[in-house]
């Protein structure tokens, strides 16, 4: 009988391996399926098919030089990779992955897949992902340089408008599922109708669905929305300055946050591990599953759609996202209200 | 054991240097961050004081104070925009031009 | 219960200390960020006192988007450089200091003396205790409900309030109306 800190600290083992590998999968994903999209190879020189390019990407940016501008301030330079890094792994911690399982009898008593169980795990994620802003704001203003000044101060202000249509796409779902906890939506959305239809959320809420999705890749600053990244008009945004191993941490900070908007999506709408076919214990399957088709989506909408302007994002998000957002939780309270379920 | 006395002790102790911020530092940001840093200490007074007899009204009043902060600092912070405009400064002593 | 008090004198040491750097400091950017610290020690120390949410409002709120509005217009404004503690120069720096570091030590002293006063019915064990249900205040929806009966109209006021702080700081910051 293995006791319950030892499983709760493997799990966490798990977790962050788990994320650093998707990581590495989704940036060698991401140049194969670009390939595909724009008809040509990718990377296939390094292992099989190139599957062994992330390993050769990760050693090359070790091996550069670290560099800082003179005019940086020295403790915010360093400081604003470390906090976007963090934010974004910590964010992954309240996920849950998986059903309660005691691991075929090993532990003591049954804990859930997820790295901490709180109640109010909706509101924690929204928590870091405000304070990943930081990162950003912080790494374009002490680069001393106005190509990452702009660059930062854009995706800030991108960020923090298209939070507010997240969260309220998010409250949408918490008036019907009626529990703060992620473990607690997902098990809203066990069972079927009608015998075939799985009981997900993204049934009922249609609209929230896609606000959710917009607004994640806003919160990304995935393409369309990259305009703070965009490689033709600001170099590299706000990480024009950074090289090597600081460098090496933001793009693994987007990545991760990639994950985990795809993984928040699938706990609140698509079911998170329920599925047909497979045992309850099984149901991380069903979500990895779920996760690589979102995130292929994702990459798909980088390659596939040209860039939204800087005004046109912001008055998307004001003009249109929010609204739409607002009037959905209106909606939905009054549907809830109305059916009584 | 933590009891309620500590967490007054914490509240008053912020609340003191939140003061000491307020009126000795010549620099507007700053005096605004030393404003918010008391109501900080406000705010653990009233959740500490709600845990204390086992209602939510610490948390809700809290919530308001939160509020009440938020809107508080964009004015101000609005107003500090302002003021630089005109004087190109950040010092309070130099706005003295109602002074008689 | 040694980690309880150790808990506290731990995140109660980072935000005092947090505190009086950002009161002292003399970087207005770092004292924005000192700011946060002491907020994220704040909300750990809400967490021990059994209120998860105003842990993450306070995070979500005030860390989250009041600091950077701060840091926003700290940057805008390019107020980064150092200032004088009290206008008058070098001269006149030291006395007004220590005059008001005893007067906060008094003030502080005051507040303690005042709030120890509280004539209360438990017997003040606070955490790990048998005493207030904990379930009973971290439940987010007695929150809710308290939040929309008993206090429903000043929920209400607080957002004619903020739609009024939102048209007011646009107003203020513009350049010509």
């Amino acid at each position: 009988m293995i006791p319950l800190y030892i499983a709760q600290f493997g799990i966490i083992l798990a977790v962050f391996g788990l994320l650093l590998v998707a990581a590495a999968i989704m940036v060698y994903a991401e140049r194969k399926v670009a390939a595909a999209i724009q008809q040509r190879y990718g990377p296939y020189l390094v292992g099989p098919k190139g599957s062994l390019q992330p390993i050769a990407d990760v050693i090359k940016l070790i091996f550069k030089e670290v560099l800082r501008p003179k005019g940086a301030d020295r403790i915010l330079f360093m400081l604003a990779p470390i906090i976007s890094a963090t934010a974004a792994f910590a964010a992954f911690a309240v996920v849950p992955f998986g059903a309660e399982t005691d691991l075929f009898g090993l532990i003591d008593h049954r804990i859930s897949l997820q790295v901490a169980d709180v109640n109010v795990a909706v509101l924690v994620l929204f928590a870091i992902t405000s304070v990943s802003i930081y990162g950003i704001v912080l790494a374009g203003w002490s680069s001393n340089s106005k190509y990452s000044l702009l660059g930062a101060l854009r995706s800030t202000s991108q960020m923090i408008s298209y939070e507010l249509s997240y969260g309220l796409s998010l409250a949408s779902v918490l008036v019907i599922a009626n529990s703060l906890s992620l473990t607690g939506v997902v098990n809203a959305q066990s069972g079927t109708w009608l015998g075939f239809i799985p009981r997900w959320f993204v049934f009922l809420q249609p609209v929230g669905f896609l606000i959710f999705m917009i607004a994640g890749v806003a919160e990304t600053n995935r393409a369309p929305f990259d305009l703070p990244e965009a490689e033709q008009e600001l170099v590299a945004g706000y990480h024009t300055e950074y090289s090597s191993t600081p460098f090496m941490m933001f793009f693994l900070a987007e990545y991760i946050n990639m994950v985990t908007a795809a993984a928040v999506a699938t706990d609140l709408f698509l079911g998170g591990w329920h599925g047909p076919w497979l045992p309850e214990y099984l149901g991380w399957i069903w979500f990895l599953v779920k996760i690589g088709a979102i995130l292929f989506f994702y990459i798909w909408m980088r390659w596939t759609l040209p860039r939204l302007r800087y005004d046109q994002l912001m008055t998307f998000g004001w003009k249109v996202l929010l609204p739409l957002a607002a009037l959905n939780l209106i909606v939905t309270a009054a549907g809830v209200i109305y059916f009584g379920n | 054991m933590v009891t309620l006395e500590h967490y007054l002790i914490l509240s008053a102790i912020l609340f003191a240097t939140g003061t000491v911020g307020v009126f000795l530092r010549r620099n507007v940001i700053t005096m605004l961050l030393s404003i918010e840093v008391m109501l900080n200490a406000v705010n653990l007074a009233f959740i500490a004081f709600g845990r204390t007899i086992g209602s939510a009204d610490g948390q809700v009043i809290m919530f308001f104070v939160v509020t009440v902060a938020a809107a508080e600092a964009a004015v101000g912070l609005a107003l500090v925009i302002a003021l630089f405009r005109h004087r190109e400064t950040l010092n309070p002593d130099m706005f003295t031009s109602l002074k008689w | 219960m040694g980690t309880e008090l150790l808990l506290f004198y731990l995140f109660g040491g980072v935000a005092v200390t947090a505190s009086l750097l950002v009161v002292l400091g003399r970087n207005p950017m770092h004292s924005v960020l000192l700011l946060i610290v002491s907020f994220a020690a704040l909300a750990a120390l809400y967490i021990t006192l059994d209120s998860p949410f105003a842990a993450v409002i306070q995070i979500i709120i005030y860390a989250g988007a009041i600091m950077v509005l701060f840091l926003f217009v700290v940057m805008l404004l390019n107020a980064h450089k150092e200032d004088e503690y009290v206008s008058g120069g070098a001269q006149t720096m030291k006395k007004p200091l220590y005059a008001g570091a005893l007067l906060a030590v008094v003030l502080a002293a005051e507040l303690v003396w005042a709030l120890l006063r509280t004539d209360r019915a438990t017997d003040g064990l606070l955490t790990g205790g048998a005493a207030p249900d904990a379930v009973a205040i971290g439940d987010v929806r007695v929150l809710g409900q308290l939040l929309f009966t008993d206090y429903a109209f000043a929920f209400e006021v607080t957002s004619i309030l903020i739609i009024v702080a939102m048209v007011g700081a646009v107003v203020l910051a513009k350049r010509e109306l």
